[in-house]
């Protein structure tokens, strides 16, 4: 009987990324939305047609780590930048990847009507409920009462007003067609994740409009928490407020199965 | 291809698109507007893209992903849009991506009017995006010019991987006039080697306006200088008249300059040697030509649609060696050539002092003229 077993590679760098170190810190998220896009963008061998826009924030260095062509474009323009690449190059994949002050707050003119064209582009919306980059200025979709370094005794919605649920409101719009939040706190939900971002190029693929995956996702940073706690604080805190979801899903991909 | 009466606006547009125009966006505004439409006509019937977008904002952040891809691509705007656009320029000249803006330019500040102006040259030619940057900027005076300079507009876009704006004002493109368009060019059927078209077969290309290292920065905005100055030394481009023997010069672009020349006409037949340098590249600016100006002339009559934005560049080459006089009409207030024929009788008759303010003089003598009360 042989009992020599053979060395198998289960887990390796998805050929969608550079070998580039990542400098996000220990923990985050950030990291994570990376590798669930280059592993889906290998699975469905679009690498070589994708073009990707990367945000002002946290991931304004997205372009370092995903092995193909890529442009930055300026604080909250992504989905303009896209539009316009997409215009000329119908047949490109083009996606953006944006964190929540970049998508909800100075770039909510472009998201939304982006969104209202029925662009055929593919968003990333990191949501981690805070200004990662400048470190820890309240965003858009920060929680009522949560500190930050701009809300220093916790938003109060009396005056800052109220977080915004990007996902839902994006889905009211006839553009879009595939609008759903996940979340990046474990590995369940991480699978699921990468279901989603495969249906976001999907839709893309087929033309049925604007695609967008919202990801809840960490920034123990700046929220002062320890990576595994931060992680809790995702579940029990964001998750409430932001329900993990299908808000908008075409017809037409209701027939995929991964 | 022969002549033909055509609006401002329109042949504009046409022009662009007989250049290999392969994307146009941009967000509707008067006196612009014509351009828009003409384009929302032509370019899907010819299978390329058009885009009203949400905002000027927008619309150049578009243009600037559509730049990336190597394309051919514009924009128009009117003042108003083209302050709301200063974001996206800074961020395309610090990319190095090639596109053409035109600007008809209108009355303010603020919402202002939609009358003719020149107000827009200080944002456009001495920036208005942040950092160092230089766009070309193309001033036409009449319709046949305006075609002819958004031709141009496109090669040197490309050849210095750089901004052109073509400033034209509410008059030029509102204006009919007959004009022969330049047959259509085919669409470029190569992409520069920077062009982000998706990595197919090769390594994969960024474009960014991003240098976190100040070194890098630094470097890069040394390589967007000498490309100024190459600029500066291959561009400048103006129309002289009546230069030969004229002792004063009037100096005028666009509207005002063709305006001037009228008046300059009528001075002439009243024998006073006078001539008109019209700058048709306002960046960079026909600097050398103002300085062999100096040594053969008594003085210079600036006239502009503006409070004199143009005025202190000249001053700036002649640096107080001959008079400088200064004439403007401000806020979409068109001069007629009657007012600037009698600038120039007065400085054919008086002695104009060599030290003071050309621009207080102008607004004491300004102030009857807009019934100005105090
Ligand atoms: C026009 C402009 N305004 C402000 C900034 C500063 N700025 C950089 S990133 C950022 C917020 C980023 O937060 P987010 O989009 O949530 O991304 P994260 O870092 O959290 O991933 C801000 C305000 C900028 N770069 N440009
Ligand atoms: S600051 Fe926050 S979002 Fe940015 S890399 Fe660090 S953990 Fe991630
Ligand atoms: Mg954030």
């Amino acid at each position: 009987m042989d009992t020599t077993l053979s060395a198998q590679i289960v887990y390796q760098r998805p050929q969608s990324l550079t070998e580039a170190t990542m400098h996000y810190c220990p923990g985050c998220t950030h990291g994570i939305a990376h590798r669930l896009i280059a592993e889906v963008m290998d699975e469905m061998g679009i690498r070589e047609r994708s073009i990707g826009v990367a945000p002002v924030g946290c991931s304004v260095f997205a372009y370092n780590y995903f092995d193909c062509d890529f442009v930055e474009a300026a604080h909250g323009r992504a989905p303009a930048m896209a539009t316009g690449i997409k215009r000329l190059l119908p047949d490109r994949i083009v996606f953006t990847y944006q964190g929540d002050g970049d998508l909800a707050s100075i770039g909510m003119g472009e998201i939304v009507h982006a969104a209202g064209r029925g662009e055929n582009i593919s968003v990333f919306f990191i949501n981690n409920a805070i200004y990662g980059m400048t470190s820890g200025q309240m965003a858009p979709t920060t929680l009522p009462g949560q500190k930050t370094t701009s809300s220093p005794r916790g938003r109060d919605v009396e005056t800052m007003g109220y977080p915004l649920r990007m996902a839902e409101l994006l889905a009211n719009l006839d553009g879009a067609g595939y609008v759903v939040r996940r979340s990046l706190h474990d590995p369940k939900n991480i699978r699921m994740a990468k279901k989603a971002i495969r249906l976001a190029f999907e839709t893309q693929l087929r033309g049925l409009g604007f695609s967008m995956v919202e990801l809840l996702s960490t920034c123990s940073t700046n929220w002062g928490l320890s990576p595994l706690e931060s992680l809790k604080w995702l579940e029990e805190h964001m998750i409430p407020y932001y329900p993990i979801g299908d808000f908008k899903v075409a017809d037409a991909l209701k027939e995929i199965k991964l | 291809m022969a002549k033909e009466l055509l609006k401002g606006n329109i042949a504009m547009a046409e022009a662009a698109i007989r250049a290999g125009l392969e994307g146009y966006f941009g967000y509707p505004i008067t006196p612009q507007t014509e351009l828009l439409e003409w384009m929302s006509e032509r370019m899907p019937a010819l299978g390329r893209a058009f885009l009203q977008a949400e905002s000027e904002v927008a619309a150049i952040n578009m243009l600037y992903g559509a730049a990336c891809t190597g394309a051919r691509v514009m924009t128009s705007s009117s003042s108003p849009g083209i302050s709301l656009m200063m974001e996206g320029l800074s961020y395309i000249a610090g990319t190095e991506v090639p596109v053409v803006i035109i600007d008809v330019v209108r009355g303010g500040p603020g919402l202002g009017n939609i009358a003719p102006s020149q107000g827009d040259y200080n944002q456009i030619v001495h920036g208005g995006g942040h950092g160092d940057y230089h766009p070309i900027v193309l001033a036409p005076a009449s319709v046949q010019e305006a075609i002819d300079l958004v031709v141009l507009a496109f090669d040197l876009a490309e050849k210095y991987r750089t901004i052109v704006f073509v400033m034209a004002d509410g008059n030029i493109g509102q204006m009919m006039e007959p004009a022969e368009l330049p047959p259509m060019r085919p669409i470029k059927s190569e992409y520069p080697h920077w062009a982000v078209r998706g990595a197919m077969g090769r390594e994969r290309r960024i474009l960014s306006s991003i240098y976190i290292d100040p070194k890098d920065e630094e470097v890069t905005n040394y390589r967007l200088m000498q490309v100024w100055n190459q600029i500066q030394a291959n561009e400048v481009r103006y129309r002289e008249y009546f230069l030969e023997d004229a002792d004063t010069v009037v100096i005028g672009f666009g509207t005002a300059g063709r305006i001037a020349l009228s008046a300059v006409r009528a001075a002439r037949a009243e024998g006073i040697k006078v001539g008109l340098l019209r700058p048709i590249t306002l960046s960079p600016f026909p600097a050398p030509q103002i300085e062999n100006l100096i040594q053969r002339v008594k003085g210079f009559l600036v006239v502009e649609m503006n409070a004199g934005q143009m005025l202190d560049d000249v001053l700036k080459v002649v640096k107080g060696r001959v008079p400088v006089e200064f004439y403007g009409r401000m806020g979409g207030m068109v001069p007629f050539p009657d007012e600037i024929l009698a600038e120039i009788q007065r400085m054919s008759r008086e002695d104009i002092p060599l030290d003071g303010d050309p621009r207080q003089r102008w607004m004491k003598r300004l102030a009857p003229v807009i019934h100005w009360q105090n």
